[in-house]
């Protein structure tokens, strides 16, 4: 109890008492209290850095102002966050950055989402005592599915910081120093000649404009205008979920039925959903699972085990630059945005009798890692690219807005039949676990010819937000056919993040890992905290996403991917059987290794 | 994937301080002493030598004025750029240099020979304006006395 008094301080700010925590910063601090001190470079995701100044305060008997972010408390400190120091010394820190900011705010897709004109218009800045430079210093790559516009950029160094710390890939880097540092690559080399994974985790922490997604509404819009195209739309999971942050509701809303009916009105053709060929992937993915349980255990063949997941693009560039050796162990499965872009200009052309070089089909996702992967040489199996565009969360938000659409007025629509019926299972996909859970929930009931027994199908241990999560079920009384699993107790391991990611590969790959199937998702939290998502993004927000997430699962009439209609059909009608002939040639794929240096 | 060989003296260079990432800085002074200056191939090769990203040697080099990553000219030239060699005149000598050498500070002379650029404080403040020709220190310097240095290491 004694360390509990000690470690408790008393603190002043702005003349008013409060108690504070040893080792917390005057920061924390004041956020708890309800104290607003404007931040940069500060981000809840990531380390206190103390680069931008914009949170200084007075200290009293401190000669200088301090960066409240990283000051940390101490006994009777006395506080004030509003004199006219601090409001002068803001103001000037404002003014210098916005000296170097080159861009005009009006032509900025951050514009109204901007921290920095926020701040600008906070502490009325009307000019820039410095003077502005107009002139560009830097060129814009849009080849890459991340634009970096470094003339917008306030070196807050977010980017790199989320880039090392959270996905530990360290594509980009502080270079140079003192007024001529900025933010690139060595040698000023374009991000796909690093080891880049392209999950956009950069796009979401910025606070400017510097670091946006390529855009494809130009492309989707020129599609929809034209009379002799068949648009067909397809929104993952995770959308539906964040859509909605976009039009100024707070995080956590569900707008699934809105979404359908925006789509619609905006002019796609068909509207389709993502979570059809999420159910998909559990039958085709479970099934190699099975199959290669089966191998190892019956035949004992030398079979790669632990499988992993397959579904998030920016883990598959992760793996294929960072773990070429473990590529084996890699399902084969294309993600569910690429087996369904397989499948429209196949199954979908033939059944509504539409020539399928006629066809665009487009897809909404919560990721910009998608557009690299729609992209690959591997993703022709249709005879034409699988995938024609992509388009981030953010800017279906944007082709809303520009169709004078106001999604919370609008009726729920249901997706069309039939690859827009899908079940529960298909919508956790969007969430860190997801995958894992659909998996079991079906893998199981095929093996025992019961349910999960789990309570409501929510298989708890997978869930939350842990980075590594490790699980195991005991397989008892199995059918007849899969007997050679009774008392088998099958290991799963979930990771969330790169670096994560890399804990759970590093053991696997020293032989210690003794897990059946492991899923990665590249991003925290999953595809819902994905770089394609609204800005901002914290643990906070990711949770809401994910409550909304569950709950549109638990809201389902099915909830098991092998119980979808629409998904039994396909296979009665055109893909006969899982891992069958068809599926290999549409549905599968293979990666290659790649240049870690 | 690329299977080319490591650079030896790479190799060398960070065997000798145990390919730990806190000597990076002593590396890369040797690797530029050794080869002049770091090319995107050294600067790879050290990264996959040493397990750590290519872009983080890449910024640790730039950091540092010393570190080349470009080629350089023969004879590096560089002018205190701080306060007190400043005040002393120093941008007189830049500009007499840059139209003695025909280059701007920062770049090579085509043959090669003279690579003009400024520097940080080398704690000749007392005797400004200071100047460097590779690792001799010239000192008190006017634009006079700067082009007839140059001309000399021209006739070197």
């Amino acid at each position: 109890m004694q360390t509990a008094v000690e470690s408790k301080l008393t603190v002043s700010i702005n003349g008013k008492e409060f108690d504070a925590r040893k080792g917390e910063t005057i920061l924390q601090l004041a956020k708890r209290n309800d104290i607003n001190i404007p931040t940069l470079c500060n981000h809840a995701d990531l380390c206190e850095s103390g680069n931008c100044r914009m949170c200084v305060v007075e200290v009293e008997g401190q000669r200088v102002l301090q960066a409240s972010c990283t000051t940390p408390v101490a006994e009777r400190m006395v506080i004030r966050t509003n004199t006219r120091k601090v409001r002068k010394t803001r103001q000037m820190i404002i003014e210098l950055l916005l000296a170097e900011h080159v861009g005009d705010c009006q032509t900025c897709k951050r514009n109204t989402n901007c921290e920095l004109q926020d701040l600008a218009a906070e502490y009325g800045i009307e000019e820039v005592r410095f003077g502005k430079s107009q002139e560009k210093r830097y060129e814009v790559d849009t080849r890459t599915p991340i634009v970096r516009d470094n003339d917008k950029c306030i070196l807050c160094r977010r980017c790199t910081q989320v880039c090392e710390e959270i996905q530990g890939v360290e594509a980009i880097k502080p270079m140079g120093r003192g007024k001529d540092t900025d933010i690139g690559c060595l040698f000023g080399l374009p991000l796909d000649e690093t080891t880049c994974v392209f999950c956009g985790q950069c796009i979401n922490r910025c606070p400017t404009g510097a670091l946006t997604e390529r855009d494809a509404t130009k492309e989707v819009w020129k599609a929809i205008d034209d009379p002799t195209k068949h648009v067909v739309v397809q929104t993952a999971p995770a959308i539906r979920a964040a859509l909605a942050e976009e039009f100024d509701i707070p995080p956590g809303e569900r707008v699934t039925g809105k979404m359908a009916s925006a789509l619609k009105m905006i002019g796609f053709d068909t509207v389709f959903d993502t979570d059809f060929t999420a159910d998909l992937t559990i039958i085709e993915e479970g099934t190699e699972l099975l199959t290669r349980l089966k191998k190892a255990l019956v035949e004992k063949s030398q079979v790669a085990l632990p499988m992993f997941t397959s579904c998030s693009p920016g883990w598959i560039n992760y793996i294929e630059h960072y773990y070429p050796d473990l590529l084996p162990n890699l399902s084969t499965c294309k993600s569910p945005q690429q087996m369904f872009g397989a499948l429209i200009k196949t199954y979908y052309a033939q059944k509504k009798g539409v020539d399928p070089k006629n066809i665009v089909s487009v897809s909404v996702m919560p990721c910009t890692a998608k557009k690299f992967e729609a992209d690959r040489p591997e993703m022709y199996d249709s005879g034409y690219k699988d995938v024609d565009h992509v388009l981030t969360t953010r800017e279906l938000a944007r082709m809303i807005k520009q169709a004078g659409i106001d999604l919370m007025d609008l009726q729920d629509s249901e997706f069309d039949d039939p690859m827009g019926i899908s079940t529960g299972a298909a919508v956790i996909f969007g969430a860190t676990g997801g995958v894992m859970e659909a998996a079991i929930r079906t893998a199981y009931e095929l093996v025992t010819g019961r349910e999960v027994p789990f309570a409501n199908l929510d298989i708890r241990p997978v869930r939350g937000m842990e980075g590594i999560r490790e699980a195991s079920l005991t397989i008892t009384d199995p059918l007849p056919e899969w007997s050679f699993l009774n008392g088998a107790e099958v290991k799963v391991a979930i990771a969330h993040s790169l670096t994560k990611a890399r804990m759970l590969m590093d053991k696997v790959r020293a032989g210690e890992a003794t897990y059946h199937f492991i899923e990665v998702m590249a991003c925290p939290g999953g595809c819902l905290g994905g770089g394609g998502q609204p800005i901002p993004t914290s643990p906070e927000i990711r949770e809401k996403r994910a409550q909304a997430i569950y709950t549109e699962d638990g809201a389902m009439k099915l909830r098991k991917s092998h119980e979808n209609p629409a998904v039994k059909v396909l296979y009665e009608e055109f893909l006969k059987e899982p891992n069958g002939h068809k599926s290999h040639e549409l549905l599968h794929t293979k990666y290659t290794p790649k240049d870690t240096w | 994937m690329k299977m080319l060989e490591l650079d030896k003296d790479v190799v060398e260079i960070s065997s000798k301080y145990g390919k730990s990432k806190d000597h990076l800085l002593r590396i890369l002074q040797d690797l530029v002493a050794k080869k002049g200056y770091l090319t995107e191939k050294i600067v790879r090769d050290l990264a996959k030598d040493m397990n750590i990203s290519p872009n983080e040697v890449y910024s640790v080099a730039t950091f540092y004025s010393f570190i080349k990553t470009k080629p350089t000219g023969k004879y590096v030239i560089r002018i205190c750029q701080t306060i007190s060699c400043d005040l002393a005149g120093k941008e007189e000598i830049i500009k007499a240099l840059e139209k003695e050498l025909r280059i701007k500070c920062g770049q090579t002379t085509d043959d090669m020979l003279f690579t003009l650029e400024t520097t940080n404080c080398m704690g000749m403040c007392d005797q400004g304006p200071a100047m460097l020709v590779n690792d001799e220190v010239y000192t008190k310097m006017d634009s006079i006395k700067a082009i007839e240095l140059i001309r000399e290491y021209k006739t070197k």
